[in-house]
């Protein structure tokens, strides 16, 4: 199957804009003859992850896009970063000078794109990251897409880093896949019907059900039938965790989702290929996967929270849960967000409250992958689900998942509490 | 993309040659944050092939997952030598094809990439020559 090119996509394959663009659209094209797609369809914003350096690629890339004369054709969000600007201690650039380095230009270098710098792997949580329901654009980070798609309904493809960015440049991407109304049905239904008023309760359930279905699905789509009620943070776990588990790029909740008023419209009238009863083993078994540290190992180094970037909402419900207390000496604990839920915490009078309390606020980057954190010596703790998930393999530390409430109390006691 | 003609059937992604010894994944991988570009290995601890090198090897898996990251990390381990030499998918996946074509731009080196049906899959054979 071909795909016709109109006068300016031709342009750029041809050079006449530059090397930057002639590789942008040539990878777009690409994309749209892999995915069997016959048209483009244009965009109306990006969230990229080229901004994240991964290694010499990443900046060399961005030193060719920019030499080149990129252009961008929408608003372009930044995704976090492997380096904080706030808190350059996090990851010092005496420890590994050439990732720092590399990550300071490559911020410097979207910038000087025309990006907008929200370095942020939760952009739905500003308005101007809110895409509207039914807009087509480019989502990155893959607990990103999995919210815009299944929590907004607006339709993106999971773009990697340098597909992302030269979307973004020639302003569309292949009509495929979630783009598509036909690709966004579910066909995989989750019942968690059976579980009991305590399991439903559990401020870990969105984690752990995320990884049930990322686990179960792969890259397909499920739907969850039976939650009477699921808070947009609670929806950003279970993306989060979907993704990590999974490849899970969109879901629906009945009743919840906008794509899912009922079982019926999330299927799209049509039988469901497989059904999952979500039982206590489910949810016990992906809690399992997500703690390396030995059961009775009380030792307690770090608490890492905000993967995603923390919400507002939840440094509130942990400024209430801290109550005036101190985490323990020696405990390091880091919540990763964005500048501007940051800006908001000033306003509020939260930031002076978390710093009295010990708590560090980091911006602009995670802490679940390395160059390795300042402070993460042992034993971590996290609320999320992705952290852990992705932090086994890549920190080396044994890791311990466990609810908000769990995470702050053994960091004010100054031990994992069992 | 072109069609095939040798013992493996299948349309190129990535157009190249395909020489070396096949390490069969059981599993999709995400690159950034399953595999180490420094080391060319899986890291991925919940990867049935935790621990395998993938580095000048083709490379039979169902394609990729998980984290955006992965066109680079495969590109950058691409330009370090230390990625497959060759990638047999069974589902089309935009981002090894962008991750392969950026190291041909920047670096003109790749990793041609081959899709397959699961039949054909499941019937590769230990070592690959072709064309």
């Amino acid at each position: 199957m071909t795909i016709s090119l109109d006068d300016q996509e031709q342009r750029w394959l041809d050079g006449a804009d530059g090397a930057a663009m002639q590789l942008a659209m040539r990878l777009v094209l690409a994309a749209a003859e892999v995915s069997d797609a016959t048209s483009f369809v244009p965009i109306e914003m990006a969230h990229i992850n080229s901004c994240h350096y991964s290694g010499r690629l990443s900046l060399d890339f961005a030193e060719f896009l920019l030499a080149e004369g990129a252009t961008l054709a929408v608003p372009t969000h930044t995704n976090a970063s492997l380096i904080s600007c706030t808190s350059p201690h996090v990851r010092p650039e005496a420890s590994t000078p050439d990732e720092v380095a590399g990550a300071r230009r490559v911020m410097e270098i979207y910038e000087q794109l025309g990006c907008s710098t929200m370095w942020t792997c939760a952009p739905y949580q500003q308005p101007e990251g809110r895409p509207a329901f039914g807009t087509h654009v480019v989502g990155s980070e893959s607990n990103a897409v999995g919210f815009t798609n299944s929590v907004l309904g607006a339709r993106t493809n999971k773009y990697g880093d340098l597909l992302d960015i030269s979307a973004a440049m020639v302003g569309r991407v292949p009509l495929a896949g979630l783009h598509t109304d036909e690709g966004r049905r579910a066909s995989h239904v989750f019942d968690v019907g059976d579980l009991t008023a305590a399991e439903i309760a559990d401020p870990n359930l969105p984690h752990l059900l995320g990884v049930v279905l990322g686990r179960t699905v792969g890259s397909g789509i499920g739907v969850i039938d039976g939650l009477a009620s699921a808070s947009e943070d609670e929806l950003k776990a279970i993306a989060a965790g979907a993704a990590a588990a999974g490849g899970v790029d969109m879901f629906h909740v009945v009743g919840i989702t906008p794509e899912a008023p009922t079982l019926d419209a999330a299927l799209h009238g049509a039988p469901a290929a497989q059904h999952t009863t979500v039982t206590s083993t489910h949810l016990r078994e992906a809690g399992a996967m997500l703690t390396t540290a030995a059961a009775g190992d009380e030792s307690l180094s770090a608490v890492c929270l905000g993967t995603p970037h923390f919400s507002i909402d939840e440094f509130v419900e942990t400024v209430d849960r801290l109550d005036g207390r101190q985490v323990a000496d020696g405990v390091t604990v880091m919540i990763t967000t964005s500048r501007a839920v940051a800006a908001e915490l000033s306003l509020r009078g939260l930031a002076d409250t978390l710093a009295a309390a010990g708590v560090q606020v980091v911006l602009d980057t995670c802490t679940y992958y390395p160059p390795h954190p300042t402070g993460l010596d042992g034993l971590t703790m996290t609320n999320s689900a992705k952290w852990a998930y992705y932090g086994q393999g890549m920190l080396g530390v044994p890791i311990a998942f466990a609810s908000l409430e769990h995470c702050l109390e053994s960091a004010i006691a100054g031990r994992r509490l069992q | 993309m072109r069609e095939v003609n040798a013992k493996v059937p299948g349309t190129w992604l990535v157009d190249g040659a395909v020489h070396g010894e096949v390490v069969r994944l059981d599993e999709a991988l995400s690159f950034w944050g399953g595999f180490d570009a420094a080391t060319g290995r899986i890291i991925d601890q919940s990867h049935p092939q935790h621990g395998t090198s993938l580095a000048g090897k083709v490379v039979a898996m169902p394609g990729s997952r998980g984290s955006s990251g992965t066109p680079g990390v495969l590109g950058e381990a691409i330009r370090r030598g230390t990625g497959p030499a060759a990638m047999i998918i069974t589902k089309a996946d935009i981002n090894l094809v962008a991750g392969a074509l950026t190291a041909q731009a920047l670096y003109d080196t790749t990793c041609p990439i081959l899709l397959v049906d699961t039949d054909t899959f499941a019937e590769l054979p230990d070592r690959m020559d072709m064309p």
